[in-house]
């Protein structure tokens, strides 16, 4: 039923789409519509699969990278209140930082190489993961904090036995953020200079006036990006089956 | 004092001159009290008389400001902990964990081994008649069993002091009822040196052998005396309601 409602709404968008597109107004190289998007899904699959799995490897290892720095981080600031007070602020500022104007710094620094790429990604991914990780290892209540104290618990046991674990549902939170956004993150460390990948085809679909073409792109963005945020949100059902939110039917 | 005469060289437990303040306020005001081994003392009083402080004071959770406690005879905190199972009111059972592994948890923080640790839970579990219910997490299951699993928790930390706060507070009246038999029945087969806090009276008289009397804040004891009836106890019955009223009568004087 869920997933009947969705299928409808997506249904709805692209007539709408279409209709738009369909309009005497409005130009053909500023909107692509369903059809020659998908006549240029299908004449340049091959090119756009080719350049899909490049980006693929940039999000995945990029998200992965960011992930195990942002698990470590977190559990050093919280487990050390001055680490925590000191790279607050500054962990909120990686975030401001304005990305589009870093990739080409990145670029010039790494070369052309997947590892700006990598950087863009998990400078992007590591602060919803290390915030909403931070979050949730706070999440514990205080008497059972006390309870394990008083059980002898050590800190690294109630770490393992009770923190970790209550703020396992927030790091899902987290990385389910990241695992959308992280496909931007692919995109603009490609822009910034690249051979290869979706980000690179779209920006070239794009200088070239092959608007199907960016189209075609965009839309396999979007369906890696919605497929990475599924694939965190299944491994979040298996890890924590203990707090469904929803009532078995 | 014919307590302090007859009591063994080192008491289980006991406050002199125990006092504790929060800012302005005063929670306990010089708390003089020794426990006998083996014997379960319930600590009645009224709501904010300092009750839940004066386990955490015994737990070494908390200090006091003046006055001494001590448990087998230490008096530092981490001596104290070591010497006492505290069970706070609420359950607090971990919801990933199943029963058997929340009860496993109080040796897992001794330094045993997960599997191990649930190896050495279940015969308790099935001593206590919990034995189907080992596998259930906690959201299966109901207010009385997740008690009943909180309790196995603080008996499987092996102390020799048990520290229960209000432990049947957040339960209804027919489960308490329940879950009080259950109570006096596991520490028949497991005795205890124990410090029940309560509010309820009936309670007390129920599980009891000696019965402490708080007054509203600052607490201090304003009645100590000993349950002398014979187990399993009833709450019919004369004699059983005499020490209820008299309770009762020292929490209103």
């Amino acid at each position: 039923m869920r997933f009947a409602l969705a299928l409808a709404l997506l249904c709805l968008f692209v007539l709408a789409w279409q209709g738009v597109a369909s309009l005497g107004s409005v130009d053909d190289l500023t909107l692509a519509s369903p059809a020659e998007t998908f006549d240029a899904l299908r004449d340049d699959w091959s090119l756009l699969i080719d350049n899909a799995r490049v980006t693929l490897v940039e999000v995945v290892l990029g998200l992965a990278i960011s992930a195990a720095a942002g698990v470590l981080f977190a559990v050093a600031m919280h487990l050390v209140r001055p680490l925590r007070d000191a790279a607050y602020p500054l962990l909120v500022g990686s975030q401001a930082i304005p990305v589009l104007v870093l990739a080409p710094l990145f670029v010039l620094a790494f070369g052309y190489g997947i590892g700006p790429k990598l950087a863009i990604v998990a400078l992007i991914c590591f602060f919803p993961i290390t915030v909403n990780l931070l979050d949730g290892l706070r999440s514990a209540p205080p008497e059972l904090l006390k309870l394990m104290h008083s059980m002898g618990a050590s800190r690294l046991r109630t770490l393992r036995s009770v923190e970790l674990p209550a703020a396992l549902p927030s790091l899902f939170t987290g990385l389910k953020v990241a695992a959308t956004v992280s496909v931007i993150g692919a995109v603009f460390g490609e822009w910034a200079g690249a051979d290869e990948g979706l980000g690179r085809l779209v920006l070239l679909g794009n200088n070239q006036l092959q608007t199907p073409r960016v189209y075609a792109g965009i839309v396999i963005l979007t369906v890696m990006a919605v497929g990475l945020f599924a694939l965190v949100a299944s491994l979040e059902r298996l890890a924590c089956s203990w707090n469904r939110k929803e009532t078995p039917a | 004092m014919e307590i302090e005469a007859e009591a063994p060289v080192t008491e289980p437990l006991s406050f002199q001159n125990l006092t504790r303040r929060y800012g302005a306020v005063t929670a306990l005001s010089g708390i003089g009290l020794e426990l006998r081994a083996q014997e379960l003392t319930a600590v009645v009083g009224p709501s904010g008389c300092g009750k839940s402080t004066l386990l955490e004071l015994v737990a070494g959770l908390q200090e006091p400001d003046e006055g001494t406690v001590s448990v087998l005879g230490a008096t530092a905190p981490a001596d104290r902990r070591a010497a006492c199972a505290y069970m706070p009111q609420r359950d607090l059972l971990l919801p990933w964990r199943d029963a058997l592994g929340n009860a496993a948890l109080a040796l897992e923080c001794q330094g045993v081994a997960r599997a191990e640790a649930r190896r050495r839970s279940e015969p308790l579990f099935e001593r206590f008649g919990l034995a189907e219910f080992e596998g259930v997490r906690p959201a299966g299951l109901s207010g009385g069993m997740r008690q009943r699993v909180a309790f196995l928790r603080t008996l499987l930390q092996g102390r020799p002091v048990l520290l229960l706060d209000e432990p049947f507070g957040a339960l209804d009246a027919i489960t308490r009822a329940d879950l009080r038999e259950w109570l006096a029945a596991a520490l028949a087969d497991q005795p205890r040196t124990v410090l029940l806090v309560t509010h309820d009276v009936e309670e007390a008289v129920f599980l009891a052998d000696r019965i402490v009397v708080l007054s509203p804040r600052p607490g201090r004891v304003v009645a100590d005396f000993e349950v002398r009836l014979p187990r399993p106890r009833s709450v019919t019955g004369t004699s059983f309601a005499e020490f209820k009223a008299r309770a009762l009568e020292a929490l209103k004087a």
